[in-house]
């Protein structure tokens, strides 16, 4: 079935399979959003039990959506793997040491003989939900804006500052994306509370925090979105391979898929939905359609940038070291035999889907935490 | 196209790895284990009905879900290591590697990370039979994810099913089976996953002795030895099978690994098997401090021959034939192997000066030679050689290699004895009073930790200095970085690892205490 395909359209599935699991993986940050919250929302040591634990049925599938990420990109363009770890060390390293303290978090917060005490695993909580928005944010930033890399004959990587990827803070674009991630992920981490936790002062500050996180991820989204469409792209001629700078390459690019725009605009209308449905209606729905929106926005933006002959990491020390499906990607063998494992995914997600129902039927209250025999 | 390797930012890279990895390690073998102990204790439970082992399950699914969580912490910065301090390597070997990377993530991680949640919260939210289904694929997917990770290993140790593409300087994968089934990977597989058995095993007894020694809980920690004992004893069999096994596969791909973790310098026909051996320390070559003989050692004859090769008198090599070569057992000589590896280097650089220059011709002339059977078998086989400076650097850490290497297949015989005697006091019913046994239950806890540890450095340390199998040294695959960089993340993941460490062992140290709960339904809070 995937044998006949032509190489560059295993490169294009495969773009669109990483794409994907990268706009899950900002959807789910969710649990992030939601842990910057929890003392914002949470004013009682009940109330801050009932988020944690809210968030904490579901922290795993942030972590494990990102690890997918990490070891999908590396199967299907293992070159873009080789050169950002290996390249922008320093951004990679603190992303992971933020992941890091997460994961025990949950289940230590709430142990007796804790070592940290309760409240450092709580901190370590909003570390991870702030700065593990923040810089994922940044560092995808870096496919529209460039990164100082070469890449030698053997295509190794030579970054070409000392700062290993810290320099991408330099570069406002980038951090509007940061910073639009990060209010994003608070506005679907207040959606959330709204949508699985049954207190009514949880309910009233969610949609406070939805209003107040709302204001500023236009701001910033709005900016990088118009610079986005302004800004001159890195495009590259698939007869020659080579690569130039081109004005208005992502508008370009825009115009040329129509399908994607179209996708584009109805994930910021559903996102927008999403935010007002909760404080013009009182629904508790918002988190699917600010989530659904998220997905459509994420996945068309990384589509945007790989797609239409554009190079996906570009480099602005040697233009021609730039990455783009094609130069980044595995072989034709591996890239088919990944593609029968990609099968797998919908199944997948559909176990993921019956989990959630099973254990989101009823909302989270101070009754189930006082009963319940696992509570973090 | 190498250029100045810095030798203590490879030091440092390495460094960093082993500890991640170890740390990683810690942590593993129980999950491996543990999730299947917890599903025969919960499948009796649901054919019972019986709450005492309700009781049962949920006690060790507290102590799982600590263990399980640090873990998950150190387990993400391993995936990622690849690539940030490896990335040469993660180009060279991405298109094979990378998939059993992708598949564990896709396959394994969202089944463990699914249903571990209904494991923990779904008592009440889901039927019995959904939840018992939930542990298993908890403990299948756990296991899963191991499978695919010692599959990427396993390549890295014997690389099958590739081929090298010199337009893109990487290696290729040609056949998905061949990497997936290869002999390595499955006893790979069955080793590490049958240890974790083994350990789990352990552990579960260790805890229980406790309780006996305590007199609290006698029917929790009867129970619970019961089970242990019968899955550690299987598991502890099954171990010695596909550990020999395994040797047998190092013995013919990795024969420099064999050597080294059997301490044999010269090799020699009907090769004996040393059972207890105490390396000089004084005997030293001036040359490399790896070559050093033995002060005392306990040699059973022409054992070595037979468990390399089945066969009591076959020639097993040892270092100094793998590094100076033996005309009459066909081994050829590292210098010849390194002069080799730099010949296919030099082609492989003419290849691409040539394509630089456009010079189309020569470049299609210079592809057909280096993909010829004859270049292949003849010099490409031995590319990483061409990458060492010095045949000393091909010898990995004798020492630590022979005495992890021992220490691991000692204490392995040891655990087999362990259950035996478990076993036989839980049949018995003597258990109780074998206080002896019990104090030695506790400490073999901390013996199966040191074994397990012990079996990983036996596969990473005896490998060196290969990433790749004669493809790949370490000082090729690291990443170009500062070495000050790695030093400052060897510092902090050290430190940030070592104090969830504390606080992991603390936790679960005060669950232990407080022992098993029983509520209204026999469950525990």
């Amino acid at each position: 079935m995937f044998e006949s395909l032509s190489h560059l359209a295993l490169q294009q599935y495969w773009w669109i399979i990483v794409s994907l699991l990268g706009a899950l993986f900002v959807f789910l940050t969710f649990v992030q959003g939601g842990q910057t919250l929890i003392y914002t929302i949470g004013k009682t040591e009940t109330e801050r039990t009932m988020l944690v634990n809210t968030l904490g049925r579901k922290w795993e599938f942030t972590f494990t959506t990102l690890v997918t990420f990490g070891g999908a990109f590396f199967a299907s363009f293992p070159l873009f793997y080789a050169t950002s770890f290996g390249g922008a060390y320093w951004v990679w390293m603190a992303i992971l040491f933020f992941f890091v303290i997460q994961a025990v978090s949950y289940e230590y917060r709430k142990k007796p003989d804790n070592l940290l005490g309760a409240k450092t695993y709580e901190i370590f909580l909003i570390l991870n939900g702030a700065f593990g928005t923040i810089l994922v944010g940044t560092a995808v930033g870096t496919f529209f804006n460039g990164a100082m890399f070469s890449l030698n004959d053997m295509n190794n990587v030579l970054w070409q500052t000392p700062f290993r990827g810290l320099e991408a803070v330099l570069t406002f674009h980038n951090v509007a994306l940061g910073l639009s991630v990060f209010f994003l992920a608070r506005i679907l981490g207040a959606l959330y509370f709204i949508n699985s936790v049954d207190d009514e002062n949880v309910l009233a500050r969610s949609k406070k925090q939805v209003l107040y996180n709302a204001i500023p991820f236009l701001v910033f989204f709005l900016y990088f979105l118009i610079w986005l469409v302004l800004k001159e792209g890195f495009a590259y001629d698939p007869a020659t391979g080579n690569v130039f700078m081109e004005k208005y390459k992502y508008l370009h690019n825009l115009i040329a898929m129509p399908l994607l725009t179209v996708l584009l605009l109805v994930g910021v209308v559903a996102v927008l939905w999403g935010i007002a449905l909760p404080l013009l209606k009182g629904g508790s729905k918002g988190i699917w359609f600010a989530g659904g929106g998220t997905v459509l926005v994420v996945w068309m933006l990384f589509l945007l940038a790989g797609f239409n002959n554009t190079a996906f990491y570009p480099s602005n020390y040697d233009l021609q070291s730039s990455l783009t499906i094609q130069t980044a990607s595995s072989s034709h063998f591996t890239l088919t035999a990944m593609s029968y494992v990609s099968l797998f995914v919908p199944f997948v997600i559909a176990y993921i889907w019956w989990f959630w129902r099973a254990m989101n039927t009823k909302k989270i209250d101070a009754k189930e935490m006082s009963e319940e025999s696992h509570v973090y | 196209m190498l250029e100045s390797i810095d030798l203590s930012l490879v030091n440092w890279s390495r460094a960093q790895f082993a500890l991640t990895a170890m740390y990683h390690w810690i942590f593993v073998p129980l999950t491996l284990g543990i999730t299947f102990i917890i599903a025969f204790m919960e499948t009796i439970y649901v054919k019972t009905g019986n709450p005492e082992w309700k009781k049962i399950t949920k006690f060790w699914m507290t102590l799982f879900g600590i263990n399980f969580a640090i873990g998950v912490a150190t387990g993400i910065i391993l995936e990622f290591e690849f690539g940030t301090n490896w990335s040469n390597y993660s180009w060279f070997v991405g298109d094979i590697f990378g998939a059993p990377l992708a598949i564990e993530g896709i396959l394994a991680f969202f089944m463990e990370s699914t249903f571990i949640a209904i494991m923990f919260f779904g008592w009440n939210k889901v039927s019995k039979k959904v939840h018992l289904l939930a542990t298993w694929l908890t403990a299948i997917g756990a296991n899963l994810s191991a499978l695919w990770i010692l599959v990427a290993n396993a390549w890295m140790q014997m690389p099958v099913g590739m081929q090298f593409n010199p337009e893109t300087a990487r290696n290729e994968m040609v056949s998905f089976w061949d990497v997936l089934f290869s002999p390595m990977a499955v006893d790979k597989f069955l080793h590490t996953t049958s240890s974790g058995f083994v350990l789990a095993a352990i552990f579960v007894i260790g805890i229980s002795a406790w309780f006996l020694l305590k007199r609290r809980e006698i029917v929790f920690a009867r129970k619970s030895i019961a089970i242990a004992a019968v899955f550690g004893f299987v598991s502890s069999i099954y171990l010695v099978f596909t550990g020999d096994s395994s040797a047998r596969n190092v013995a013919q791909n990795q024969p420099m690994k064999f050597a080294a973790f059997e301490g044999l310098y010269n090799g020699s026909e009907g090769a004996g098997l040393i059972a207890l051996g105490l390396m000089s320390t004084t005997d030293t070559d001036p040359s490399n401090e790896n070559l050093m003989d033995f002060n005392m050692k306990i040699e059973i004859p022409n054992v070595l021959s037979y468990m390399a090769y089945m066969d009591w008198n076959a020639f097993v090599p040892g270092v100094n034939d793998l590094i100076r070569g033996n005309e009459k057992y066909g081994i050829m000589a590292a210098t010849e192997k390194m002069e080799r590896g730099r010949v296919a280097i030099e082609k492989l650089k003419e290849f691409k000066e040539a394509k630089k220059s456009g010079d189309e011709a020569l470049a299609a002339s210079l592809k057909t030679e280096f993909m010829s059977p004859d270049f292949q078998e003849n010099y490409f086989k031995y590319f990483g050689y061409g990458y060492i400076s010095d045949p000393n650097m091909l010898i990995p850490n004798v020492a630590l290699s022979f005495y992890s290497f021992h220490l691991m297949v000692g204490l392995g015989m040891y655990f087999i004895l362990f259950f035996i005697l478990a076993f036989l006091f839980v049949v018995k019913g003597t258990l109780d009073r074998r206080r002896g046994f019990l104090r030695l239950a506790i400490w073999t806890i901390p013996m199966a930790y040191i074994a397990s540890q012990a079996g990983w450095i036996v596969a990473e340390v005896g490998r060196q200095p290969w990433v790749i199998q004669d493809l790949m040294p370490t000082l090729a695959a690291v990443t170009k970085i500062s070495t000050s960089a790695v030093q400052v993340t060897f510092w902090l993941f050290a430190a940030i690892f070592t104090i969830l460490l504390i606080a992991e062992i603390k936790i679960m140290l005060r669950q232990i205490k407080i022992g098993p709960k029983i509520n209204e339904e026999g469950g525990h809070n």
